[in-house]
């Protein structure tokens, strides 16, 4: 029991910053050329989900539907992949940069068809 | 308006502006510190919302460790301290288009999204203790089992709880780190005029050790 009890959030108010997170994020993929600027709003994106799990397993938030345990443990799946990615994603870059000297995504178009 | 609030509006504008920073500024240093700060305020709003673990977790593997590895992503492949990324204006442009019809969608999907008629009741339910975390990722949900089906035990939920998931994504992170190892290993400057020698080597005599002191011998001989 919690005391003195406090008024839940409605749900919308978490799914908006996800809104937010997901929408720079994709933004960020877009308009940068660097392949740290892409792998930085691939984890924008990735915790844009995380945050609507969260919210939506939550007891703290009105409209929650999931089980508490459910999205908690959902969101941890989506942490430790990105953590998984990130290493690859980095090995590709430095792969990348010992073979073109540059990160820049434009300059490795060599598969182009 | 209670404290609940208040937090929410400071994580939720601290998150949010950090986010937007992050996409404006074209210096991949600040992009990544404002991505620190995006992440510290995520693992607030993961506290608020009553994820204790997953806050931690988020602080740890994310602040702690994803971040870190940007970090040294950006140092290891920047040929001047202060690396500035160019971005033109039609790449503005189309990142600019697609975040108004993203949002437009997402944000329309998100008002119309079911919310609850009467007032939201008060907060009386505990959040998730840590051990029901662990004891879910053992394969037992000690929470799922409701009171109409007290009489039932713990192994009527095996079927909800997630051991299978937990192993493959252990399995998941040794290959990607065993394959990030291998992609990011040294590669020694050997051309294929000391390939052709090791060969040589490899061929005049009959085994490995023979092979490695006629290729050392060849090497000094060379320089």
């Amino acid at each position: 029991m919690i005391d003195p009890p406090l008024t839940q959030i409605p749900l919308a108010a978490y799914l908006l910053v996800g809104v937010v997170l997901f929408v720079t994020g994709i933004t960020c993929m877009i308009a940068k050329r660097n392949l740290i600027g892409i792998l930085i709003g691939i984890e924008l994106v990735l915790n844009a989900g995380t945050i609507n799990l969260a919210a939506m397993s939550s007891p703290f938030v009105a409209g929650s539907s999931l089980p508490p345990l459910d999205g908690q443990i959902f969101a941890l799946f989506v942490i430790l992949l990105a953590a998984a990615e990130a290493a690859a994603a980095l090995a590709i870059a430095l792969t990348f940069y010992g073979g073109y000297a540059t990160i820049d995504v434009d300059h490795g178009d060599r598969l182009k068809g | 308006m209670d404290w609940n609030w208040v937090f929410f509006i400071i994580l939720a504008a601290i998150t949010v502006t950090s986010a937007v920073a992050a996409v404006i500024t074209s210096h991949i240093v600040r992009m990544a510190f404002y991505l620190v700060v995006c992440l510290g305020g995520v693992a607030g709003l993961f506290f608020l919302a009553g994820a204790y673990f997953l806050g931690a977790v988020q602080l740890m593997v994310y602040v702690g460790g994803t971040v870190v590895l940007i970090a040294f992503g950006v140092m290891l492949t920047a040929r001047t301290p202060f690396v500035r990324m160019q971005t033109t204006p039609d790449q503005w442009l189309l990142g600019l288009a697609t975040a108004a019809t993203l949002s437009a969608v997402l944000v329309q999907a998100n008002l119309r999204f079911p919310r609850p008629a009467d007032p939201p009741p008060a907060v009386t339910e505990p959040a998730v203790s840590p051990g029901g975390l662990g004891t879910a990722l053992l394969g037992l949900r000690i929470d799922a089992a409701s009171p109409a089906e007290e009489g039932t035990d713990g192994a009527a939920s095996l079927g909800l709880a997630y051991l299978l998931p937990f192993e493959l994504v252990s399995v998941h992170l040794l290959t990607v780190l065993i394959g990030a190892a291998y992609l990011a290993r040294p590669r020694r400057p050997t051309g294929t005029e000391s390939e052709g020698r090791r060969e040589a080597a490899w061929g005049q005599s009959g085994g490995p050790d023979a092979a490695l002191a006629a290729l050392a011998a060849a090497q000094d001989g060379g320089s």
